[in-house]
């Protein structure tokens, strides 16, 4: 069960709403001050990602947003439902390589570079994909790890 | 928080800048709209710009590429685009993606004005 999970339709003014969220349950979890930025700006970029490709697919259902509080560390996972190679509800003509709807070139690079800047923010990241969707896990250690680590 | 726009024309030693302040969060909700700035500015034939980004308090992929188009846009005329930005948090997001590289960064507007390379 995680601290906080947040479900929202993938409009483009929510993302704000879950970077709020992401970074106010990131500090009552202990991560660092100085990190918190780096958090609000991850949890934003897999957003966007997310949002972009629902609404490239005319996806309805929402984004979800998990934010977890464990013993050492606070996690956030963003989930988007833009189903996945393998699932077998891709079009006809879909190759499986990327996703559907992913030809544009312009969104292409703008969805590159969001993962691009979350893989320059954050150390310990990943990316589930699966046949109903794709996770982006990402986890910073919370104070109480850092200072045991010390 | 919003995003703020005001534009305002200043001469520099290497002609007429167009300097656009952006203030609030820049993300992908408020981004179509400095794109729409940028566009107008470069239809309407202001083709040397300093974007001044002292005011922004988010930045994300979604302004940077906005950022690119405009420099796109103003190279075509052989314009420019300038950056001013001395936060650490937001100067941070260009040098992950290179963009430092692309984007001549300067500390004031005044500096940016006058930058005529």
């Amino acid at each position: 069960m995680p601290t906080v999970e947040l479900r929202f339709s993938a409009q483009p003014e929510h993302v704000r709403t879950a970077r709020l969220v992401a970074a106010a349950v990131a500090r009552r979890a202990g991560v660092d001050e100085a990190v918190l930025d780096e958090v609000r700006l991850a949890v934003g970029e897999a957003c966007s990602r997310a949002v972009g490709l629902h609404r490239s697919h005319d996806i309805t259902a929402p984004v979800t947003v998990l934010l977890n509080e464990e013993e050492k560390a606070f996690s956030i996972e963003v989930g988007d439902q833009v189903p996945g190679p393998g699932s077998g509800s891709l079009p006809p003509g879909a190759t499986g390589a990327g996703r559907v709807g992913e030809a544009d070139a312009e969104a292409d690079s703008e969805d590159d570079m969001g993962l691009a800047v979350i893989s320059g923010l954050v150390d310990d990241m990943e990316v589930r994909s699966g046949a109903d969707g794709e996770v982006i896990r990402m986890t910073w250690p919370t104070m109480s790890a850092t200072t045991a680590l010390s | 928080m919003d995003l703020s726009l005001s534009t305002r024309n200043v001469s520099g030693p290497g002609g007429d800048r167009t300097v656009v302040e952006v203030g609030g969060e820049i993300d992908v909700y408020t981004a179509p709209k400095l794109r729409e700035q940028l566009v107008e500015l470069v239809n309407d034939g202001s083709y040397h710009l300093v974007v001044d980004m002292e005011g922004v308090d988010f930045l994300d992929s979604t302004g940077l590429g906005v950022l690119v188009g405009g420099l796109k846009r103003v190279r075509a005329h052989e314009g420019s685009l300038r950056l001013v930005c001395n936060q650490e948090r937001i100067l941070k997001i260009f040098r992950i993606t290179v963009l430092t590289k692309v984007f001549p960064i300067h500390t004031t507007v005044d500096e940016a004005v006058a930058a005529t390379d």
